[in-house]
């Protein structure tokens, strides 16, 4: 059974249409590649999936697990085991990074209808997470995301993504400014929830992450429609001809 | 219909009057006082110390019928569990069997040194109020060198009395320390027009903390005059969540070299509430620092004022005077008015002032909430982190303590 249903999706952002009907279904522990270049509404999918108000949905509808994610407020997509990896996470001064996480994973936990975790409890889950993501021990002290580099702030999604342990994970562009051993920690990241209860859609321009994430489904995504979809193949056949020649095929 | 201000001044000065002959210490500085507030007046918003907080509420509280009075025992339960000394005031009266006095600590009540305690501070409307009507309060010394630990300077207010004016005096010798907790609680309907001096030597250091969180139907008028010698450091913070209409009032004098002040407040308001933060730096001395971090979270139809006044004195070469006020409305009938205000007249100096309005990030808001935080608790998280970097202004951590258990109120309550 697929665990996310897209059909006929549209949606536009202050007036302008972005998404022009997407289709697509990812089944349950299968891994899907979006690629396609700048303004093809990549990272727009992954706000609408995601929830994000200022994004209007103006036609077609999203099943996650038979419910309708559409309906759903931001933080019952979460509930739901939705996880968005973001393109640029958003810095929050003042805010502990630890204090966060585990904020974010008993909420989570609490609307599941699990206990919560204890501050040493997670803290031990934590440390064991970050350290397998090579993060330095001092960035769960630091305050989200503020001076964290590039790469750091990357990896600190994925640090999340495991904590949360999603079913659906949205990576938008998470490879884009990693150089080759933080993007194979990444690719391990995921790798690491892969399974019959994880499902991922991976967002990219290049098929270097896809060597270390080899995905199930390659789907190209051009002036917000999915031109074309096929198996891993496809994603090198995209690097070697450009996404023009996709069109074309 | 309520009574205009000069009606209220009228009865201020009546009550003085009918007073004045059971008041303790010299009349002559009372009547001074007396002559000036009869001249002056409650302000009004037409005074520019106080365009953007009205006294109005004052002439609904004097001379009406007392309200419904509060139980001291429950107030009691109130104070923070703070080990040290500690004065306790009942609607203004010092009470002897609520003191503790810590060693190297002397206190003496008002009426035991009136020279004292009615000298400063200097006149001003409020404080020629208080100067005037002042029928208890505390000069609390500390001897040169003593470090005096923690002193909780508490003022309970049941509601039975319309307006008391209690004045506080505290001195530190050469390189004395004292960390001094406000704690101002009531219930019912009064005016608390509090006056507090203080006296920095040289050396020494002054950290303070108060938690006004005074009954929601209380006017809470509370000022600071606080001269500060060289090397000497004051470190001073106001929470403002409690009362109907608040207003802090900061004067510091800085007048040694070396020394440093930092002048900080947040303030939680809702409802109705108005709160008022107003401070003046006065370097006179070179080489000396002030920094002040004021940040205001408004909601409901509340307002919030801060007012900060830097003056460098001609002689106040190299200082170094730094003041940031940041407000954050979360509703859309909230409002915060800034007014900074820089007087240099020296050339050598490095003074720098900021004032942001805004609400919460709808993207910082979106994150959380991708990542399972419900609406509410994604805002109250963002409002917290609003507030920390000032919170942790407060070095002594006996004195953040109560200041954050009274935050963490503030927020239960305004999730209800």
């Amino acid at each position: 059974m697929a665990s996310l249903v897209i059909r006929n999706l549209r949606a536009a952002i202050d007036g302008k249409s972005i998404l022009h009907g997407i289709d697509l279904q990812v089944g349950a522990g299968e891994v899907h590649a979006i690629m396609g270049p700048n303004g093809s509404g990549k990272s727009t999918l992954g706000y609408v999936l995601a929830g994000r108000e200022d994004y209007e949905v103006t036609g077609g509808e999203v099943l996650f697990d038979g419910q309708d994610l559409l309906a759903m407020e931001p933080e019952a997509r979460a509930a739901a085991g939705v996880f968005l990896a973001f393109q640029a996470p958003v810095e929050l001064p003042g805010v502990g990074n630890a204090n966060f996480m585990r904020t974010a994973v008993n909420a989570v936990r609490r609307a599941r209808g699990e206990p919560e975790l204890d501050a040493v409890t997670f803290l031990k889950l934590a440390r064991a997470e970050a350290k397998r993501l090579a993060m330095p021990e001092d960035m769960l002290k630091r305050n989200v995301n503020v001076g964290f580099s590039g790469g750091e702030k990357k990896r600190n999604e994925i640090l999340q993504m495991g904590l949360l342990r999603p079913r659906l994970a949205i990576l938008d562009e998470t490879d884009s400014g990693l150089d080759i051993d933080a993007l194979r920690i990444v690719a391990e990241g995921v790798n690491a929830l892969r399974g019959p209860d994880f499902s991922a859609l991976v967002i990219t321009h290049h098929q270097r992450l896809l060597n270390n994430l080899v995905p199930d489904r390659v789907h190209v995504l051009l002036g917000g429609r999915i031109v074309r979809s096929g198996g891993p193949e496809l994603a090198r056949e995209l690097e070697a001809t450009g996404y023009a020649a996709a069109q074309a095929a | 219909m309520s009574a205009t201000l000069s009606d209220v001044t009228a009865k201020l000065l009546e009550r003085y009057d009918s007073r004045r002959g059971a008041l303790p210490g010299s009349l002559t500085r009372r009547d001074a006082a007396a002559s000036s507030f009869r001249i002056a007046g409650l302000p009004s918003v037409r005074d520019e110390a106080w365009r953007h907080t009205s006294l109005r509420l004052i002439g609904d509280i004097i001379g009406r019928a007392p309200s419904q009075a509060g139980t001291v025992s429950n107030l009691l339960d109130r104070l923070p569990g703070v080990d040290g000394g500690r004065v306790v005031a009942i609607d203004g009266q010092v009470r002897d069997d609520l003191l503790r006095q810590p060693d190297g600590v002397r206190i003496y009540r008002l009426a035991d040194r009136p020279d004292i305690a009615l000298d400063r501070p200097a006149s001003r409307q409020l404080t020629d109020l208080n100067a005037m009507l002042a029928e208890d309060g505390a000069v609390i010394e500390v001897a040169a060198g003593v470090d005096a630990g923690v002193l909780v300077l508490a003022s309970l207010a049941t509601g039975s009395v319309d307006a008391f004016h209690p004045r506080y005096v505290v001195r530190l010798g050469e390189g004395a320390r004292l960390s001094l907790l406000e704690f101002d609680v009531g219930t019912g309907n009064y005016l608390h027009n509090a006056a507090l001096a203080v006296t920095v030597g040289r050396g020494a250091t002054f950290l303070h903390a108060r938690v006004q969180n005074e009954s929601r139907t209380a006017a809470s008028i509370a000022t600071i005059d606080l001269d500060l010698a060289a090397s000497g450091v004051a470190n001073s913070f106001t929470l403002n969540v409690g009362a109907q209409l608040a207003r802090a009032e900061t004067h510091v004098r800085i007048v040694g070299e070396g020394a440093t002040a930092h002048l900080n407040a947040v303030q939680l308001l809702s409802g109705r509430q108005h709160g008022d933060v107003t401070t003046v730096v006065r370097h006179e001395a070179p080489d000396c620092a002030s920094r002040q971090t004021v940040k205001n979270v408004v909601t409901g139809h509340a307002r919030a004022v801060f007012q900060g006044k830097i003056e460098v004195a001609r002689a106040a070469q190299k200082t170094d005077a730094y003041q940031m006020n940041q407000s954050l409305l979360l509703s859309p009938d909230a409002e915060a008015d800034s007014k900074p205000q820089l007087e240099i007249y020296a050339d050598d100096v490095k003074c720098s002032h900021g004032a942001t309005v805004g609400e919460l990030d709808a993207e910082q808001l979106f994150y959380l909430r991708s990542r399972g935080l419900p609406l509410p608790e994604a805002r109250r998280l963002l409002t917290e982190a609003f507030i920390s970097g000032a919170l942790e202004e407060i070095d002594d951590v006996r004195l953040r303590a109560p200041i954050e258990a009274a935050v963490a109120a503030t927020w239960a309550e305004w999730q209800q």
